[in-house]
């Protein structure tokens, strides 16, 4: 049963390492991104609908980071170009998500709670699961020893200094958003078409922002994050597992109250670490040059 | 490219022509002409707003002048950006360091100058290069360690290091003193000169005429946009330069009549005692003074030794956080569970460390900010309503007292210049007839002019009964004006003197820990 468990944790994990990894790129490059569940959202349906389109996950998932990318530069527009407050504008995409997704499904498919059913061979086993973990290592490696992710830390970090060492900031900060927009588009897609079989509405139910809490848990280092994931993974696969389940022989508990727990976990993560976590310092602040 | 910038000896190493550059109707810079003499240290100087940075600013590609030309050893130069101005060879170390705390030295270096391979950063080449960089120049630096954890001296070091490693030619500091001990800035000049005999052209922009004399060749002065003057450093004295900065004759240091102070306290502390957040060290540690009616004590220290956070126990004993341990009294009362308002009907006048944020309302007329922390008093107001009247006829008397120009009351406080919004909120507090009078970087980035004026006032009060407590970075300014000397460092108080017993070099060893 224990074996069952990790299984499982492993495998609910794998969105939220790849939209806290997307949220890593463009909060390390001070844009703070709680826009990350909108994009989930919208990369969920665009995986659905572009499985539902090729009958190949591969180009499917290709579709779900191309609808991320597309929420990132809309994201982008407000948050970097026109300066707007990252936290108004990104809760207007997060809304926007919520509303186009319903709306286009219906469109498409004259229904506005899910798409139709993914058959079963057009759909991911375990691909997500270990490209996650291959990208965790990648961005460390990025973060870590390439001139980019250098840049990126210091857009985040001293926006002024990269841009007294000659680089565009907002050129960098463009580039961390669309990541993550293609990131949180692929943690959409393996909610959408590797966890379940359809796209269905609201169907990241808060991830985005798990995902994000996750990152700060993790300091906004790679590793760290995605082992923070994990603990939410574990927290939301004992929420499965409980589900049904009877205590003390009486009736089953509540599943809506089960359904709290992964919630609960990261509220108390929130709480308990926010504070020892220290953000990139210029996180949240439009860049003018002078 | 190295031989080729060689053209002769009687070449500049930068030249600026009838430059000029306006911001929004607001004229910065207006046929500004300035000619820096290669292998040389260039002082430029003048007041705050006086256009210098802007002129610096514009030669190092930060801004595109209005109109003019910019000549790098002798040959013209348009600038799309800071990187063209890099690329000549050009490098700025700004006043707030362009550095990420908690990134390594290395990599505050190297970054947007990386040398790659495959992809990835090479930074053990890198390292090599910086390391016969700092061998050549004499500059050590941690290159592991994140910045943060370095002291401020070593920081500006790097920051000096970047140009190096870019090879820059001609170095550009904006103020590169106004953070350091006397010490670390001998240290620096020492550097600098090094850096000139190894072939290096600097310019120093700086308002401290001291250093302008002792470590410059030759300076220019700026005022109101435009040069007043270019000398040889050899052939000019602190009292001309003051007076071309100014544009009218103002006296350099004002005597000071030795105190005569009363019996009674005006302010005690005891064993004060603040812990920073979480757990980690003391702000203040143990630290008990007390400053009698009639006479000045100073604070002396380099900025970031718990000068903020005494202020603030001081002024706000009630809601400083993570306080401790140890009463504070005013004039015999335990006012340690009081609140501002409370404190401030004593008599308490405060000239705040930070005008802009703690002593202003930017946005709002000079009226209303000359009224801020008076509304209450039988003067201004009754029955709750204010007494706008006799605001307008007080202010009025006060803004002329005080020469705060312009002298329009319905301006904002945001529209004056540094030392007008200085002398705005030394006119208010005064209006208290102040008996503790608390003044914390009294004339940071106050003119020459308004300097004078100040101080005057601040020993005035004391003569006239107020127990003066001065907290400020400036060695000169505590030297000046202060009675009774002491030096904070690291939160303690680590020694005591009276000013004519010590010596300025004295001051600097303690003030550096020493």
């Amino acid at each position: 049963m224990l074996a069952q468990l990790l299984a499982s944790t492993l495998r609910v994990s794998t969105p939220l390492i790849f939209a806290a990894l997307g949220g890593m790129f463009s909060e390390r490059a001070g844009v703070v991104n709680i826009a990350l569940e909108g994009m989930m959202l919208l990369g969920a349906f665009g995986a659905a609908v572009g499985t539902l389109v090729t009958h190949s996950p591969w180009l499917g998932s290709a579709c779900g980071m191309g609808a991320g990318i597309l929420l990132a530069a809309l994201y982008g527009l407000f948050a970097i170009r026109l300066r707007a407050n990252q936290i108004v504008a990104g809760t207007a995409i997060n809304m926007l998500a919520l509303g186009l997704t319903p709306f286009l499904c219906k469109i498409l498919y004259d229904v506005t709670g899910s798409t139709p059913p993914i058959p079963i061979d057009q759909r991911f086993r375990t691909a997500p699961l270990y490209l996650s973990w291959v990208l965790v290592l990648v961005c460390w490696v990025w973060m870590k020893r390439t001139p980019s992710g250098l840049w990126i830390s210091f857009a985040g970090e001293h926006p002024e200094a990269l841009n007294a060492a000659g680089i565009r900031v907002n050129r960098v900060r463009w580039l961390a958003v669309l990541i993550s927009g293609a990131l949180a588009g692929m943690g959409g897609a393996s909610l959408s078409i590797f966890l379940s079989s359809s796209f269905s509405r609201n169907m990241t139910a808060g991830r985005g922002f798990m995902a994000l809490a996750a990152l700060i848990f993790g300091k906004w280092k790679p590793v760290p994050t995605a082992i923070a994931c994990l603990l939410f993974g574990f927290a939301e696969a004992v929420q499965i597992r409980l589900q049904g389940v009877s205590l003390l022989g009486s009736k089953p508990i509540p599943v809506q109250f089960i359904q709290i727990l992964p919630y609960l976990v990261t509220i108390l993560v929130l709480a308990g670490f926010v504070g020892h976590s220290r953000a990139p310092k210029a996180a949240g602040t439009p860049f003018q040059r002078e | 490219m190295d031989s080729s910038q060689i053209v002769d000896d009687t070449t500049a190493a930068v030249e600026l022509r009838a430059l000029s550059k306006q911001f929004g109707g607001v004229r910065a810079n207006a046929d500004v002409n300035l000619r820096v003499e290669r292998g040389t240290i260039h002082g430029v100087i003048g007041e705050n707003g006086a256009g210098k940075s802007t002129a610096m600013k514009i030669l190092y590609g930060i801004y595109r002048p209005d109109a003019g030309e910019i000549f790098v050893g002798g040959k013209k130069c348009v600038w799309a950006s800071p990187s063209d101005a890099i690329a000549m060879g050009i490098g700025m170390v700004h006043q707030h360091f362009m550095l990420a705390g908690p990134y390594s030295a290395l990599d505050n270096i190297l970054l947007g100058a990386e040398p790659v391979r495959w992809g990835f950063i090479e930074r053990k080449k890198a390292r090599e290069r910086l390391e016969s960089l700092a061998r050549q120049y004499g500059l050590p630096v941690e290159w592991d360690r994140p910045v943060e954890q370095l002291p401020v001296g070593i920081q500006q070091r790097i920051e000096i290091l970047k140009l190096l490693y870019r090879h820059s030619n001609i170095l550009i500091l904006d103020e590169p003193t106004s953070v350091l001990t006397p010490q670390e800035t001998s240290d620096l000049f020492a550097n600098l000169k090094k850096l000139r005999d190894e072939g290096k052209t600097i310019v120093i922009i700086t308002h401290k005429l001291k250093e302008v004399m002792s470590f410059t060749d030759r300076v220019t002065v700026f005022r109101a946009g435009k040069v007043t003057g270019e000398v040889e450093t050899s052939r000019t004295n602190p009292q001309e330069l003051a007076n071309l900065m100014v544009g009218r004759k103002v006296v350099l240091s004002i005597d000071v009549p030795p105190a005569r102070p009363r019996p009674e306290t005006a302010i005690e502390v005891q064993g004060l005692s603040l812990a920073g957040p979480s757990g980690s060290r003391h702000k203040l540690s143990d630290v008990s003074f007390s400053v009698k009616r009639g006479e000045i004590v100073g604070v002396a220290g380099v900025e970031g030794n718990g000068q903020s956070e005494l202020l603030q126990a001081l002024l706000h004993p009630r809601e400083s956080r993570c306080r401790t341990a140890g009463p504070v009294r005013y004039l015999a009362n335990d006012v340690t569970v009081w609140d501002a308002a409370k404190i401030r009907d004593l008599g308490v006048a405060v000239i705040p460390e930070d005008r802009q944020s703690e002593g202003l309302l930017l946005e709002r007329p000079v009226s209303e900010n000359f009224l801020l922390g008076l509304q209450r008093s039988d003067a201004f107001s009754r029955a709750g309503f204010l007494r706008l009247r006799n605001l307008e006829k007080t202010a009025t008397l006060a803004v002329e007292e005080y020469d705060v120009r312009p002298r329009g009351l319905m301006n904002t406080a945001g529209q004056l210049s540094g030392g007008n919004q200085q002398k705005l909120i030394v006119a208010r507090e005064f209006q208290r007839q102040p008996q503790v009078l608390i003044a914390a970087q009294p004339t940071r980035g106050v003119d020459v002019g308004a300097i004078e004026f100040i101080h005057n006032r601040i020993v005035r009060a004391r003569d006239e009964g107020a127990g003066v407590l001065l907290v400020s970075s400036e060695l000169d300014e505590i030297l000046t004006l202060a009675d009774r000397i002491l030096v904070l460092y690291e939160g303690r108080v680590v020694a005591e003197f009276q000013r004519a017993d010590v010596s300025e070099r004295e001051l600097g060893l303690k003030m550096g820990g020493g």
